[in-house]
């Protein structure tokens, strides 16, 4: 019964063979972020992402789990499905980042619109968002997250552990570089 | 039903200053509407989530409330019930419901102020304002898990859903 009163929210779904990632696999740092289309501190982070990615280089390991706050973001669950549905056709990242550039922009049409720009076949496109495809994909993100002690998007764990505070590029980097490498890719192994 | 006895004694609280698992959960009714009262009574025979909050209107996306209402399925899997508490009244609290579009109550600690959030541990007397406290009580009103959170860290719910399932666990062996 007795369950301690200081906790640590560890992430407890490490960076696995399905997740979306950017950098590099076997890098020393990982970096997760749980994120929302429509959130947007999420779209504050989504360019503070790409330069800890690019100051970090090689040493990291990058990857972006949906967790949508359908409640106070109408459009946040049916944009993670589209980024999905985009990945099933190996355009996960350039959807991600009209995503987050569209902010405003999240509507059916709009989907469909940066769909028929990356040159998406439409037809199963469609019939993916349609069939709510990837729904519990995305839900599965989501509860990854719950359990991980996500409290809000942004949500970024550096090497393992919830990373609470500012998370501009240098806070970011700089505690990236500080935690010692914990065993959280599970990537790379046989 | 035995009447709870007097709490916020020393053996009732740890270190952190807030009830802990073994004490009686203070009884209490506030208003969550303006014409409506929720008694913590009323929930008995079935596990309780008490999160006091230190304010709404928190200026983040997802904060503490509003990521609780999105795992409310979670909660209700295990049968229990959500309450949010803090010092602010009942229009603000009406307000700000609406515009997080929450499906739980948010109860008013609000006269005499912050009444029930002393009887937890669980009151900053130089703020005037909650703690980010969670309580977690069994079906018979006796607390199971209780967390202090510091002010500024919003906890999540993972160690909410842990203590809910240990107690589901603990309260129906196999």
């Amino acid at each position: 019964m007795a369950i301690g009163q200081s906790r640590i929210s560890r992430l407890v779904l490490p960076i696995a063979e399905r997740d979306h990632t950017l950098g590099a696999p076997n890098a020393p740092f990982t970096l997760v972020e749980y994120g929302d289309y429509e959130c947007p501190h999420c779209g504050v982070a989504h360019p503070i992402v790409k330069e800890v990615l690019s100051r970090l280089g090689r040493r990291l390991h990058f990857a972006f789990r949906h967790f949508p706050l359908a409640e106070i973001h109408p459009h946040a669950l049916r944009a993670a499905e589209a980024a999905e549905a985009a990945g099933a056709q190996g355009k996960f990242w350039p959807m991600h980042d009209l995503l987050y550039e569209n902010q405003r922009a999240l509507g059916d049409p709009d989907l469909l619109r940066y769909a028929e720009h990356l040159d998406l076949d439409l037809e199963r496109f469609v019939t993916e968002l349609a069939e709510r495809t990837w729904e519990p994909r995305v839900r599965e993100d989501f509860m990854t997250g719950v359990r991980s002690g996500v409290n809000g998007t942004p949500t970024f764990f550096v090497n393992g552990v919830r990373h609470d505070g500012p998370w501009d590029a240098e806070t970011l980097s700089e505690a990236l570089l500080a935690t010692p490498r914990v065993p959280v890719s599970s990537m790379g192994r046989p | 039903m035995a009447k709870s006895k007097s709490n916020g004694q020393a053996d009732e609280t740890g270190p952190t200053g807030i009830l802990k698992p073994g004490a009686r959960a203070p009884a209490f009714t506030l208003n969550c509407t303006p014409d409506q009262k929720v008694s913590l009574s009323e929930f008995r025979g079935q596990p309780v989530v008490l999160a006091f909050y230190p304010a709404d209107w928190s200026p983040v996306c997802g904060d503490q409330m509003t990521l609780y209402n999105e795992i409310l399925p979670e909660f209700r899997k295990l049968h229990a019930q959500v309450l949010g508490l803090s010092v602010d009244g009942v229009w603000c609290h009406g307000a700000f419901a609406a515009a997080r579009k929450l499906h739980f109550p948010l109860l008013a600690d609000f006269e005499p102020k912050g009444a029930v959030a002393k009887q937890y541990g669980a009151y900053r007397y130089q703020e005037g304002v909650s703690e980010r406290a969670l309580f977690v009580l069994d079906g018979e009103g006796v607390i199971y898990w209780s967390y202090l959170s510091p002010l500024g860290v919003n906890p999540g719910a993972d160690g909410i859903l842990e203590a809910l399932e240990s107690l589901q666990a603990a309260t129906r062996p196999a």
